[in-house]
């Protein structure tokens, strides 16, 4: 069975269509769907396999990234939400959607029936958003469902575009539950796989993380924009020769996920 | 009650934005400030509000409490209220009422749908909380000339802000009846001065007349109507006039630029793949079958002037929805930006200018934050730096867009509803279109506060996409943006033939007070304009209500050829669209054409390495990345060959590549047929020759779509000119040089010109009463058909052992190179066209479509030198080359005039060895040459004329100087 994908769209959302491409490639039905039509009942939560939170600029990032989004998921799909996290299924958040889970207590995972945010993604160290390709390694001892089977010989290629992408744990609390349960699922990497220094890790995020799972391991935010590398030629030094390393794995992995269990 | 609530930064945490006020303070020359805390604030007020309230809106809505804290205070109606003790030296920015506020607007806009409706007025400042030693003066400079932009906000220095809420007043229905006819000459010349109208005494005649003939005078509506549509910015009349020229004691006529030199140029192209040229908001030309491309690009120079972040931001809006307004979804942006020297003394700034680093940074901002917000990747352009751009500043915005072909409609109907979508209305960019014609002078940026407009991006998104929804649904018979001149100007087109009645009170308004014809006129952002059948309005109005975006019926296209407004029962307006859009004069202008008298300069021996280090670090040529960063040039995942491109992805292209999402989508196919988008642009040439100037240009556009893979059978052209005041015979007589360069040019080419845009009266009027004028500056952007995407070249230099050859002859032609500029000469040999470009254009086509080059890139700025160095820089690799290789020209054949000419048509090419016999075949009988071979080494090895070693620089060292970092 081919999972269905419901690609949640709210105004100012922008990376949904190559969203849902890369879920179509990687072998998914995706849907986009505005979030005012999940709250309205139009479309239920539970009718799909996986979720998917794109990037954008969710109502401007008006007060802040993803700050909206995170309480339009909260107040709309507060339980669906919760449900759909609850029974395993799997949820990915890019960059924008990743702003909004966190906010939204989400991530790194809080299952509580009133989510505490823990972490924060706030102003790149630079003040500026920035565009670039970036090298991300994956915790091979992540329970992340996303990143499973993945060795951390093979780094994942693919740009980042934000200007709010630092990851900030509100205390070390925090900080040392996302040590102990490996939940920074992907980290920036220098290009030869050396630990990363600017610009290579883009905004300064502590320890480098660039994604974060929750302790579950089925949801996944992440900065970087994986859906942007899908196919070979899109890749800045293709010209060169240089293969490899698609963002396209996330998906197989999520939707393969998502298919077992169905 | 009304609360002040202030989100500070927990105390231990990296507070980015105060760290980007203290660097950027200190680029404008405000050194001392050691450290800056950033606070937002944010002014809740309602009846029925409480504290309780308040707690909880801080805490659900404003804070981020991992990050910051947040404390409130409760302020009496009208006050500000004071500061926390201790806080030290303050300033604090608030905008001035009326000033679009986006932050204030979706914070309401979330009030109302999480349950927080006793809030009813919010607004947002920022409090700068200021550490080091400043004096008064210097502090109030940071405050004016950093922190706040008194065009559009507010600042207070030790003190509280007071809150913006915007006040409506009643509305005004006041219609105003001008005495046109009773006028004579000085009567009409001051009605126009004092209405700010911008007509001249026969443009004001005409309008009399036209009156006389009714028998009535005009209303302030109809006047500022005749004003707005009879301006340069909407009509282009100096392109239009009919100019006695005189070239050097030589006499001609020039009926109509515009026909005899841009149009003429696209008749004689006769290309298939033209769908629409010059009628529509954008041109169109195919893509392949079933999807056409559309192609504009705008300028915003004078609101960038006096607002850069709001104008190069609503710039950007405005020529999306050009885009838009032709039904296309936008692809890509481009941005072409002009500034003043950033390393400007504050002395020698102009009164009541900006300086051009807070120019550069606010435009540069503002370009990204639209692009970037809409979803639209910003994938190519230049920034151009003279000190004729300091009181004017260019931006040049461009857009591209895809649509499936036919799925725009462009003919409204008798009784289709006049449907306005969008944003609301304010007093925001009245009489924009006729303030942008005029001259700029030390009074503008008090005067003309009021033009300026401020962009809402989210807001233009959401009528993106319901504007596509609604095309797929064929749900209007015509659509158009509504920019420059607002309603007036989009409904007075659309309605031109049919003629309309308007309901001025159903035009949905920010804030109460307007008159009607402020309504009418008002500039405000992102609103479009459709015509929709009745039958098919209600689904037109759910699509938009689904998206949260507001859609109103204002009346009806009536088919009596006559345009009336009425705001509930007052008539504001009722006139005739013939007289309106057919009664303009012809413009009859004089032009003195004086070849100017320049010399060559003898720059005597130079080192080559050094020269090239210098030309390397030269603002108009070294890297733009950091800017470019700032961009979004990967959403949509399309953007095949990239801004940057090589090992460490900073090579700079010549193009950019994209295949567009929306045909990867429909055909399920991820490669196939993509666009390279470039643009040309090179104001030093002109100030030797425009018409020089415009054949160069033109070539470079051509020549770096060419370079990445663009057929240069299948390139539409886009000219923007910005010019000064068409008035003064030297000026205009520069523009028509430049017009009829583009006319030679795009003939040679074969290369259609789709659409165009000039900004005139580029000039400033100093307190010294000297006026500046702006560089006579053309910019030609080029889209040129991608057969493949995979058949495509970058320019990073890729293997040790590959040949390199010169594609193209070089002269001995340094005028108005960057080597003279270098040298602070502008010199007289300006480059000349080649005959033979076609013809090495199609051939090194013929050569990237089959995969027969390894990397590809123009010599434009700089030279054959220059050229080498960037493609050594982005393989990081060295190169061994030879300039007596190289094919010369006529006289002057020296180490340097092979480096640093800056010859047209030229192309530096890497072949691979196994490549090498089926690349020469190819250009037998065309000028060619092998120019040396990339090396095993990290140096960039040049042999002279004579043979001998002339310059050995690392690659490490020249990409420093390039990148402006240490080695």
């Amino acid at each position: 069975m081919q999972p269905r994908v419901l690609i949640l769209h709210a105004p100012g959302t922008n990376r949904d269509r190559e969203a849902a491409l890369a879920c179509q490639l990687a072998g998914g039905v995706p849907e986009i769907v505005a979030v005012d039509r999940v709250v309205a009942g139009d479309r239920k939560l539970a009718d799909y396999q996986m979720l998917l939170l794109p990037g954008g600029f969710s109502f401007g990032d008006d007060l802040g990234a993803g700050k909206l989004w995170s309480i339009a998921l909260r107040d709309g799909l507060g339980d669906q939400l919760q449900a759909f996290v609850a029974a395993g299924r799997p949820v990915m958040g890019i960059c924008n959607g990743f702003q909004a889970l966190v906010k939204a207590g989400l991530l790194p995972g809080d299952t509580s029936a009133d989510p505490v945010q823990r972490v924060t993604l706030t102003r790149n160290d630079s003040a500026r958003f920035e565009c670039r390709w970036v090298t991300l390694r994956p915790e091979p001892d992540s329970p992340c469902v996303f990143t499973r089977g993945l060795t951390d010989d093979l780094l994942i290629q693919c740009p980042v575009a934000h200007g709010e992408g630092k990851i900030a744990a509100r205390d070390d609390t925090v900080r040392d539950a996302m040590g102990t349960h490996r939940l920074a699922a992907l980290r920036y990497v220098s290009p030869d796989g050396s630990a990363a220094t600017y610009p290579f890790n883009p905004n300064g995020s502590e320890g480098d993380i660039a994604g974060l799972t929750n302790p579950a391991g089925n949801v996944l935010g992440l900065m970087p924009h994986p859906e942007d590398h899908i196919v070979a030629r899109q890749h800045p030094r293709f010209h060169r020769g240089e293969r490899g390393g698609l963002g396209l794995v996330l998906f197989e992995a999520g939707i393969k996920y998502a298919a077992e269990a169905a | 009650m009304i609360v002040r609530v202030e989100i500070a930064a927990k105390p231990d945490t990296f507070d980015a934005r105060g760290h980007e006020v203290v660097a950027e303070a200190g680029q404008l020359g405000i050194v001392g400030l050691t450290h800056v805390e950033v606070r937002d604030v944010f002014f809740l007020a309602g009846a029925t509000l409480d504290e309780a309230t308040v707690r909880r809106v801080i805490e659900k809505v404003l804070l981020d409490p991992v990050v910051a804290t947040a404390s409130f205070v409760e302020l009496e109606p009208h006050s500000a209220g004071t500061l926390t003790p201790g806080a030290g030296r303050v300033v604090e920015v608030a905008p001035l009422p009326g000033t679009t506020d986006s932050v204030a607007e979706t914070l309401l806009a979330a009030m109302k749908d999480y349950g927080f409706a006793a809030i009813t007025q919010a607004a947002t400042g920022t409090q700068y909380r200021i550490q080091g030693d400043l004096s008064e003066t210097r502090l109030k400079q940071l405050a004016a000339g950093v922190l706040a932009n008194e065009v559009i906000e507010a600042w207070v220095l030790d003190g509280a802000i007071v809150p913006p809420f915007v006040e409506g007043t009643k509305m005004d229905l006041t219609v105003e009846t001008i005495g046109l006819r009773a006028a004579d000459d000085a009567g009409l010349l001051a009605i126009s001065k004092q209405r700010r109208l911008s007509l001249n005494l026969i443009e004001m005649r005409a309008i009399q007349a036209s009156y006389k003939a009714e028998d009535r005078d005009p209303t302030d509506a109809e006047l500022e109507m005749f004003a707005q549509t009879w301006s340069e910015h909407c009509v282009h009349k100096t392109f239009k006039a009919r100019i006695t020229l005189t070239e050097d004691g030589v006499p001609s006529v020039v009926d109509s630029m515009f026909k005899t030199y841009i149009k003429a140029a696209t008749d004689k192209a006769t290309t298939p793949w033209l769908k629409s040229v010059f009628v529509d908001n954008a041109g169109i030309v195919g893509f392949e079958d079933g999807w056409d491309v559309a192609f504009k690009a705008e300028t915003h120079n004078h609101p960038s002037a006096l607002e850069p972040f709001g104008g190069a931001n609503t710039g950007v809006g405005g020529v999306i929805r050009d885009v838009l307004g032709v039904s296309a979804r936008p692809i890509a942006c481009t941005d072409t930006l002009c500034f003043g020297p950033g390393d400007l003394a504050f002395d020698a700034l102009p009164h009541g200018v900006l300086h051009p680093r807070r120019i550069a940074h606010g435009v540069i901002e503002g370009v990204a934050d639209y692009g970037n917000k809409m979803g639209i990747p910003t994938v190519n352009g230049a920034i151009r730096y003279d000190e004729g751009y300091t009181a004017n500043p260019l931006v040049y915005c461009g857009c591209v867009g895809i649509l499936p072909t036919g799925a725009h409609k462009s003919k409204a109907e008798i009784g289709d509803y006049v449907v306005t979508m969008g944003g609301r209305t304010g007093r925001d960019g009245l009489r924009g279109a006729t303030f942008s014609s005029m001259e700029m002078d030390i009074e503008t940026s008090t005067i003309a506060g009021s033009s300026v407009q401020i962009g809402h991006p989210i807001h233009e998104k959401q009528a993106m996409e319901a504007l596509l929804v609604a095309r797929d649904e064929e749900l209007y018979t015509a659509v158009t943006d509504c920019g420059a001149g607002g309603l007036s100007s989009a409904v007075g087109e659309m309605a031109a033939e049919l003629g309309a009645h308007i309901h001025l009170e159903r035009v949905p308004l920010k804030y109460s007070g307007l008159r009607p014809w402020e309504i009418w006129l008002s500039e405000a952002q992102e609103r479009m304009v459709f015509a929709v059948s009745p039958a098919k309005w209600p689904r037109f109005e759910a699509i938009c209500a689904e998206r949260g975006v507001e859609a109103v019926a204002l009346g009806t296209f009536t088919g009596n050829g006559r345009l009336k407004l009425v705001y509930e029962e007052v008539v504001v307006a009722d006139l005739s669209m013939h007289a309106l859009h057919e009664g303009i004069p012809q413009l009859q202008l004089n032009a003195v054409w004086e070849t100017p008298k320049l010399v060559e300069p003898d720059l005597g021996a130079l080192d080559l390495g050094a020269e090239l280090l210098a030309l390397l670090a030269q603002p108009n040529i070294r890297s733009n990345e950091s800017v470019v960063r700032g961009y979004d040039h990967e959403v949509q995942a399309g953007t095949i060959v990239k801004p940057f491109v090589g090992v460490k992805n900073d090579g700079p292209s010549d193009a950019a590549v994209l295949r567009p999402l929306d045909v990867v989508l429909a055909t399920g196919k991820m490669g196939g047929r993509g666009v390279a988008l470039s643009v040309g642009i090179n104001p030093q040439y002109g100030k030797i020759d425009p018409y020089a100037m415009a054949w160069a240009v033109v070539d470079e556009a051509v020549r770096n779509v060419v370079a990445v893979g663009g057929d240069p059978a299948q390139v539409a052209l886009l000219d923007n000119f910005c010019w000064g005041n068409p008035n003064l015979p030297d000026r205009l007589a520069g523009l028509v040089r430049a017009a009829r360069g583009c006319h030679d040019a795009a003939v040679s080419w074969k290369a259609p010109y789709i659409s165009g845009k000039d900004s005139l009266n580029n000039e400033y009027t100093g307190a010294d009463g000297q006026k500046h004028a702006i560089p006579g500056t053309l910019l030609i952007s080029a889209l040129a058909i991608v057969p493949d995407v995979d058949a495509t070249a970058t320019m990073d230099f890729k293997a040790a052992g590959n040949l390199i050859y010169v594609v193209g002859s070089t002269a001995n032609e340094l005028g108005g190179s960057a080597l003279y500029e270098q040298h602070g000469e502008l010199g007289a040999n300006v480059p000349q066209h080649v005959d033979n470009a076609p013809a090495l254009a199609a051939a090194l086509h013929d050569l990237i479509k089959v995969g027969g080059v390894r990397a590809v890139h123009d010599a434009s700025e700089g030279g054959l030198l220059l050229s080498v160095a960037e493609m050594a820089i982005a393989g990081r690799i060295g190169a061994d080359i030879e300039l007596g290789a190289v094919t010369f020209r006529g006289d002057g054949r020296t180490d340097v005039s092979v480096a640093f000419s800056e010859s047209l048509t030229r192309w530096v090419v890497e072949v691979t060895p196994a490549q090498v016999a089926a690349f020469e075949a190819r250009f037998a009988g065309l000028p060619v040459a092998r120019l040396g071979a990339v090396a095993t080494g990290s140096d960039l090895v040049v042999r002279g004329v004579g043979g001998q070693t002339v310059a050995r620089v690392g690659v490490e060292a020249l990409a420093s100087a390039w990148r402006g970092t240490p080695v």
